[in-house]
C-alpha cells in the first residue's frame, strides 16, 4: 500500500480515515474532494482518524482535522482520532484540536467515544 | 564541525508541493552536524514544511516559479538559520499574514496557521515581502538550546 495516500473504512454510519506518513499539503490534496464524494454518497455521522502510521504533520493536517470538524458538527456529528504519536500530538496541541475533537489511545476507544 | 567555523548550503526548487517534503528532509539532514535531538529535527522540517507551503500556495499561486532553500550551520552557539525565498507575488501586510488564523484561501482547507507554526518551532522568525517582488522568510534555531 502507498504510505502517501488516505485509505477509507466504513464502519456502519462511521468513516474511519487512515492517514498518510507523511501529513502535508502535497498529500492532502486529495483528501476533501474524496471524503465529500464520500460523505455525500452515504450517511456517516461520525469520522475517525486514524494517526498511527503518521508520522510527519503540520499545519496543513490541522486545516484538514478542522475544516472536517466544521463539516460533521454542521450535521450534528463528531470527529475523533486514535494513534497519535508523540510528535503529532505536539502538533494537535500547538493547533488546538482537542478543544474540538476527542483523542484515544485504540481504534475501538475512538470507535466508541 | 570544526569549531568557530560556519557552514552553508543552497538548494533551488521548482515550485511544487512535492517539493514541500524534498526541502524539508534536505534541511533536516544539513542541521544533523549540530547534533541535534530528535524533537529539534522534527520542529526544523515542520518550520521549514509551513514556508515552502506558503511559497507554493501563495507566493506562486500554485503556479511556476523557484524557490530557494538557503541554511547556514553555526558551530559557535550552535545555531541554525534556514531562509526560504520566492520571486512570487509578495504580501501586502505582512502583520496580517502573520495573525494566528488569518488565511487568504477561500477554500476553508487551510488553517491560517503557517507562520504561528513556524514561530512556535522556531526562535526567531522574520519575514521581509515586497508586492510583485517576492518574499523571504528567516528563521533562527539555537539547537541544544
Amino acid at each position: 500500500m502507498d504510505q502517501n495516500t488516505f485509505t477509507y473504512e466504513a464502519h456502519g454510519t462511521t468513516l474511519v480515515i487512515h492517514l498518510p506518513k507523511e501529513l502535508d499539503h502535497h498529500n492532502c490534496r486529495n483528501l476533501r474532494y474524496e471524503t465529500d464524494l464520500l460523505l455525500s454518497e452515504n450517511y456517516i455521522n461520525r469520522v475517525v482518524f486514524d494517526f498511527s502510521r503518521t508520522e510527519f504533520m503540520d499545519s496543513s493536517g490541522i486545516g484538514v482535522l478542522l475544516n472536517r470538524y466544521k463539516q460533521m458538527a454542521g450535521s450534528g456529528g463528531r470527529v475523533t482520532i486514535y494513534g497519535a504519536g508523540k510528535q503529532i500530538l505536539r502538533i494537535l496541541n500547538i493547533g488546538g484540536i482537542p478543544k474540538f475533537v476527542s483523542l484515544f489511545d485504540t481504534k475501538e476507544a475512538a470507535l466508541a467515544g | 564541525m570544526e569549531k568557530g567555523k560556519i557552514e552553508t548550503m543552497r538548494l533551488e526548487i521548482e515550485s511544487l508541493s512535492k517539493n514541500e517534503e524534498f526541502a524539508r528532509v534536505v534541511v533536516a539532514v544539513f542541521m544533523s552536524r549540530l547534533d541535534p535531538t530528535l524533537e529539534e529535527i522534527d520542529d526544523v522540517k515542520t518550520a521549514v514544511s509551513e514556508a515552502v507551503t506558503n511559497a507554493v500556495i501563495h507566493g506562486y499561486e500554485n503556479g511556476n516559479g523557484i524557490i530557494a532553500v538557503e541554511a547556514e550551520a553555526q558551530e559557535d552557539g550552535r545555531i541554525l538559520t534556514v531562509r526560504i525565498a520566492d520571486r512570487g507575488t509578495g504580501i501586502k501586510d505582512v502583520k496580517k499574514a502573520m495573525e494566528p488564523m488569518y488565511t487568504s484561501d477561500p477554500s476553508g482547507e487551510r488553517s491560517g496557521m503557517g507562520f504561528s507554526f513556524m514561530e512556535a518551532f522556531m526562535d526567531e522568525v522574520e519575514v521581509e515581502s515586497e508586492p510583485g517582488k517576492g518574499t523571504v522568510v528567516t528563521m533562527k534555531k539555537r539547537i541544544g538550546g
